[in-house]
């Protein structure tokens, strides 16, 4: 084995994740310091951290052309065009995250500072499951991500809710775990190595024990299922939603998915590029099956929180038939840009839905109902508006960022139909799943536009933190609609020389 | 160095045991409806894969797996810490940890 030298370190490299996760270790020594009535000093110092952390984001983006590619750490994190664009949109939901939980945890009367730090390690986590290019990174940046957000969801200690969703999100993503762990051994067992590019390389040449490596590839698969909850993996996904403080929900329906999505398309494309008729198979029938239940059970749903779960049950299924055309080596790098562009219009968009969900929500937890929009248009217009925007845009209707989203994800499935045609089908299933969608969120549309709420309705105000943070997910879902190009260039720039 | 007298059992055997226990630990969190249970059967699973580990880094003679061990002990105990805390929390507020007593969401 090599002594690691300074270079083979190449701290520079991750230099972002390394800034973010000192500074995470220190925001929770100040925050001792911090006077409990003065919580959201925290909270500013938090979005000054990933400030600074984007800052120096910026700095590799840009550098990135003239430099290309770095590894780091003797090869165990890769810095790609992948891990660049990823990284943004880790940065961007935990800046918008705590944004609204600066409004949000003070009126249920739990704001205490350890949150703050929390989302921080979490964004420190996804940073790693972007960056890893061994099992073992992958491994470990998992557990960074989750172990606190099983913290955030029973955050509100004697809210029996709260426990139930902690306590369930907890044992079911420890099982998901131990399955992740499981397939590693086995992954290490039939080929000797944890490292992804090793694995690929002994998969394309003599196996070891091709069966091991395959079985094992398997289980990761359920691993990183639980925590996209993808079908059959997904019965947490409702109870926790519903139960965890609202703005914890919001940030982990994007943070924790879009990360599990970010080690699931890395592990499978570029460890997994021999076994990809396997996994390709695999990946098309649980994209099927996700969308179909995601979007059925939805229709029947009265709670907006665990609607919107469902919803995202549903948008894991279409980046999953992204992840489907993957399988074949000549459309991985588009399918892996359209899964990127996907992820993206979802943080975005899903965040600003949770953002108006909290804007309506009473101080004690209840009027999530999705009977409780009804009326918004006249007594909130502008809230009223974002939420059609946000609501037009999961549908994937024109003119916003879900339907260009759509739009490359299902492209690059109807691409691959040439090659087989299972890949046709789900993208016809992803379409009409779609469709189906429709229903359920021109509900809430309905809701707020058509009948007439309670007069006497009293929805809290809107504080300036919760305010930018619609502001920008409205505004982005927009510009995301109209100036689709300008980002999916981006996105595919980012792949270049990545995957 | 290992003598050629030694009696080494074949690596097939330790990965056998691994998946028994894997499968116990398995069984164990579908079947217990105990928190704590339920969390010791997935204690057992992690368990299970670092004797798999350990067999596999023998048989090739590599470190990687022996420190991919280490990795997993450390993540198990930070998962300790915080599913106790869960627990206990959960005990004193329904004085129960019985995992089908937590329903109060349904749909």
């Amino acid at each position: 084995m090599d002594i690691p030298t300074l270079e083979s370190l190449n701290l520079l490299a991750v230099l972002p994740a390394i800034i973010l996760a000192a500074y995470t270790g220190l925001l929770l020594v100040v925050d001792l310091f911090i006077p409990n009535e003065n919580k959201q000093r925290t909270a500013l110092l938090a979005i000054l951290g990933l400030g600074a952390t984007g800052v120096a984001l910026g700095v590799q983006i840009n550098q990135y052309s003239a430099i290309g590619d770095q590894m780091a750490f003797g090869g165990l994190v890769i810095v790609d065009g992948y891990a660049l664009f990823l990284q943004g949109i880790f940065l961007l939901s935990a800046i918008l995250g705590i944004l609204m939980a600066m409004n949000y945890l003070p009126r249920r009367g739990i704001e205490r500072g350890e949150y703050y730090s929390l989302i921080l390690f979490t964004t420190v986590g996804s940073m790693f499951m972007a960056l890893a290019n061994d099992l073992m990174v992958v491994f470990v940046a998992l557990e960074l991500l989750s172990i606190p957000l099983y913290v955030l969801s029973a955050f509100i200690r004697d809210d029996p809710g709260s426990e139930e969703a902690g306590m369930k999100y907890f044992l079911l993503g420890a099982f998901s775990s131990a399955f992740f762990v499981y397939g590693v051994a086995l992954i290490y067992g039939g080929t000797g190595t944890t490292s992804l590019d090793g694995v690929a390389a002994v998969l394309a040449g003599e196996a070891l024990n091709l069966p091991l490596a395959l079985v094992g590839m398997g289980l990761l698969l359920v691993g990183l299922g639980f925590k996209v909850a993808a079908f059959p993996f997904h019965m947490w996904t409702p109870d926790v939603y519903q139960g965890a403080p609202t703005a914890a929900t919001g940030f982990m329906s994007v943070g924790a998915k879009v990360a599990g999505f970010a080690a699931l398309i890395r592990v499978l494309v570029t460890a997994f590029p021999g076994a990809a008729q396997a996994w390709g198979l695999l990946v098309i029938a649980i994209a099927i099956l996700t969308m179909i239940l995601g979007n059925v059970t939805a229709i029947s749903q009265s709670n907006a929180k665990r609607m919107l779960a469902y919803s995202s049950i549903a948008h894991a299924g279409y980046i999953l038939v992204a992840l489907s055309a993957a399988q074949f080596p000549e459309l991985a790098q588009e399918a892996s840009s359209a899964a990127l562009f996907y992820m993206l219009t979802y943080t975005i968009t899903n965040l600003g839905a949770f953002a108006v969900v909290m804007a309506i929500e009473k101080d004690d937890g209840s009027g999530v109902e999705i009977e409780d929009f009804a009326g918004l248009a006249k007594s909130r217009p502008a809230v009223a508006l974002m939420m059609l925007i946000f609501m037009l845009s999961l549908t994937g209707l024109p003119v916003s960022a879900g339907m260009v989203g759509k739009f490359f994800v299902f492209g690059v499935a109807i691409n691959a139909a040439s090659q087989s045609v299972w890949l046709a089908i789900v993208a016809i299933v992803g379409v009409l799943t779609s469709v189906v969608s429709a229903f359920y969120y021109m509900r809430i549309v309905y809701m707020m536009y058509m009948r007439d709420g309670d007069e006497e309705a009293e929805y809290p105000a809107i504080k300036p933190a919760l305010g930018t943070a619609l502001a920008v997910t409205g505004i982005g879902t927009l510009v995301l609609g109209f100036l689709p190009t300008l980002l999916f260039d981006a996105a595919q720039r980012a792949l270049i020389a990545g995957l | 160095m290992l003598q050629e007298t030694t009696f080494l059992a074949p690596t097939s055997w330790y990965v056998i045991l691994s998946a028994t226990l894997f499968i116990m630990g398995m069984a164990g969190v579908l079947i217990r409806r105990n928190a704590i249970l339920i969390f010791m059967s997935v204690e057992l699973m992690l368990n299970s894969a670092n004797l798999a580990f350990v067999a596999f880094a023998r048989s090739f003679m590599d470190i990687t797996g022996q420190v991919f061990v280490f990795f997993v002990i450390t993540v198990a105990a930070a998962e300790v810490a915080v599913g106790l805390a869960l627990i206990v929390a959960i005990f004193r507020t329904k004085q129960s940890i019985d995992i089908d007593e937590l329903n109060t969401m349904e749909g």
